[in-house]
């Protein structure tokens, strides 16, 4: 178990050249049975095994990652934090998790660099204003917090932006939630993991789940992995990207297509963006890092695809409306671009709880938006496996709803073109 | 970007295109004869696999017509382009 971090322990490290400062986790051999094991460790699964340990003192706990840990999505994200959906039962979640997020460095003693800076949806035509005007009435009577913007007060917070007459996308004005903003990425990962390696839980990493192992009723008892047989009395899987092959194995099917969606960051600049801002006409959508570097992020790819890389005529979609929209930035370069593969349902809403196999639980299909949610989806999985009944935030977002027609249809509070 | 073989028009470029997801799904019937699960699954559930996928395509900025594409989500190497109302002779998926 590693130190608390603090300002007075970087103090004496510095004194001592940032020397001794040891690993964040230990990197134990996977026990042959635990109480809860959960397969996929990026930051649904170490958040899962957190809030376990620390809501319901369940510590007897593994996450197996195949690779490392927040090396799938949670770190291809575009690292946009918010909870501006239509729906009551989607706001109430996204918003759980954004609460969470403003507490979250201090409850995991971990620097997670979540920064408020509000986010922007742009709204290019009169239909567009009516658009959001109906979103954020939405989103006010759910409890989220939103304000609609003029042309003026846009061109203001946004002076990057072409609001001229002659752009291409004219601004009509916009619509803001002041809460949302960005966190870094690979920190959340990192501060839960650690968070939940001081609480007891093994994080074990380079263990690929190979098939269920199963009882003779059927019912999930645990999994074989390329380290060996591991028992456990309730599985969890939450593998963002791969939902669909892990199911496979369990032997059943799920309502989730998979797609590669891109992400660019550029070189560093000057702060010249301090908020985000998403458009409606283009569907891209671009922050600044605290590095410089310009996060871009638009459409998907729209064909299914496990290959984490994106192709061209998407990534030129989104790089020409963003030249298109910000002019100044028509001549920055970027430093990367990448993809990770996202789980899309048919509502674009997550799929959270019981699996049709016993034993076995999931927490899946956030398509586009996971990386938001992380915190709440932790939470709400953590609760199912510790209680074996759903969490009241989760319980709309069941598998059953394809069965009773309860969709939670969020295709355009996703942001995402899809 | 992929070069796709349209049985019509011969190979084009990506764009020109689009994908309509998962081809050769039967629709279950008669009505009365279909419980909830099998109509949930015929509407919802997708094979989604991690390697060859049969799917529907539509030469949307070209001749418009609807064919299927035998296409790894992988390596997006396309093993085979084939009528709506042919089988494919592609290596089997799962469908």
């Amino acid at each position: 178990m590693g130190k608390r971090y603090s300002a007075w322990e970087i103090f004496q490290r510095g004194l001592a050249g940032q020397r001794g400062w040891g690993p964040a986790w230990r990197s134990p051999e996977p026990k042959a049975r635990y109480d809860v094991v959960i397969v996929g460790g990026g930051g649904h699964g170490l958040a899962t095994a957190y809030y376990l340990a620390k809501n319901y003192g369940v510590r007897n706990v593994a996450v197996l990652e195949k690779g490392w840990l927040g090396g799938g999505n949670t770190g291809r994200n575009t690292t946009v934090v918010r909870s501006n959906y239509y729906y009551k039962a989607s706001a109430d979640l996204y918003d759980y998790a954004l609460k969470l997020y403003e507490g979250l460095s201090l409850d995991l003693n971990y620097n997670v660099m979540f920064s408020p800076r509000g986010m922007i949806t742009l709204a290019h035509s009169r239909h567009d204003m009516e658009a959001a005007a109906r979103w954020a009435g939405a989103m006010q009577l759910n409890g989220v917090d939103a304000e609609m913007l003029t042309r003026e007060q846009v061109a203001r917070l946004v002076p990057a932006l072409d609001v001229s007459s002659q752009a291409r996308y004219p601004v009509w004005g916009g619509l803001r939630q002041p809460r949302a903003g960005t966190a870094r990425h690979d920190a959340v990962a990192w501060g839960y993991a650690r968070a939940a390696d001081r609480l007891g839980v093994d994080l074990i990493q380079n263990c690929e789940v190979e098939q269920f192992l199963r009882a003779a009723d059927g019912r999930v008892v645990g999994v074989q992995t390329n380290r060996g047989r591991i028992e456990a009395a309730k599985t969890a899987m939450t593998v963002a990207g791969h939902s669909s092959v892990l199911a496979e194995k369990a032997g059943f099917r799920l309502p989730v297509t998979s797609y590669a969606l891109q992400a660019f960051v550029s070189e560093p600049l000057k702060p010249v963006i301090d908020t985000v801002v998403l458009s409606l006409a283009t569907g891209i959508y671009v922050s600044q890092s605290d590095k410089g570097g310009l996060v871009i992020g638009g459409g998907l790819d729209l064909y299914p695809s496990y290959a984490q890389r994106g192709n061209l005529p998407t990534a030129q979609g989104v790089l020409g409306a963003l030249a298109e929209q910000f002019p100044r930035f028509g001549r920055v370069r970027l430093a990367r671009q990448w993809a990770g593969i996202v789980d899309v349902t048919p509502d674009s809403s997550p799929l959270i709880g019981r699996t049709p196999v016993a034993g076995l639980y999931m927490n899946c299909g956030w398509g586009t938006g996971g990386f938001k949610a992380i915190p709440v989806g932790g939470t709400v999985l953590a609760h199912h496996l510790a209680t074996d009944e759903p969490h009241t935030l989760a319980r709309p977002f069941g598998l059953d709803r394809f069965q009773t027609g309860a969709l939670i249809d969020e295709a355009a509070a996703s942001g995402i073109a899809h | 970007m992929l070069l796709i073989s349209c049985p019509w028009c011969g190979p084009r470029a990506e764009p020109e295109f689009r994908c309509g997801g998962q081809s050769h799904i039967r629709r279950p019937g008669p009505p009365e004869a279909v419980s909830d699960a099998e109509w949930s699954a015929y509407l919802f559930q997708r094979l989604n696999p991690k390697g060859p996928h049969r799917e529907r395509w539509v030469h949307a900025f070209g001749c418009g017509r609807w064919f299927n594409v035998a296409r790894d989500t992988v390596t997006h190497e396309i093993l085979e382009t084939y009528l709506m109302t042919e089988a494919s002779q592609a290596r089997a998926d799962r469908s």
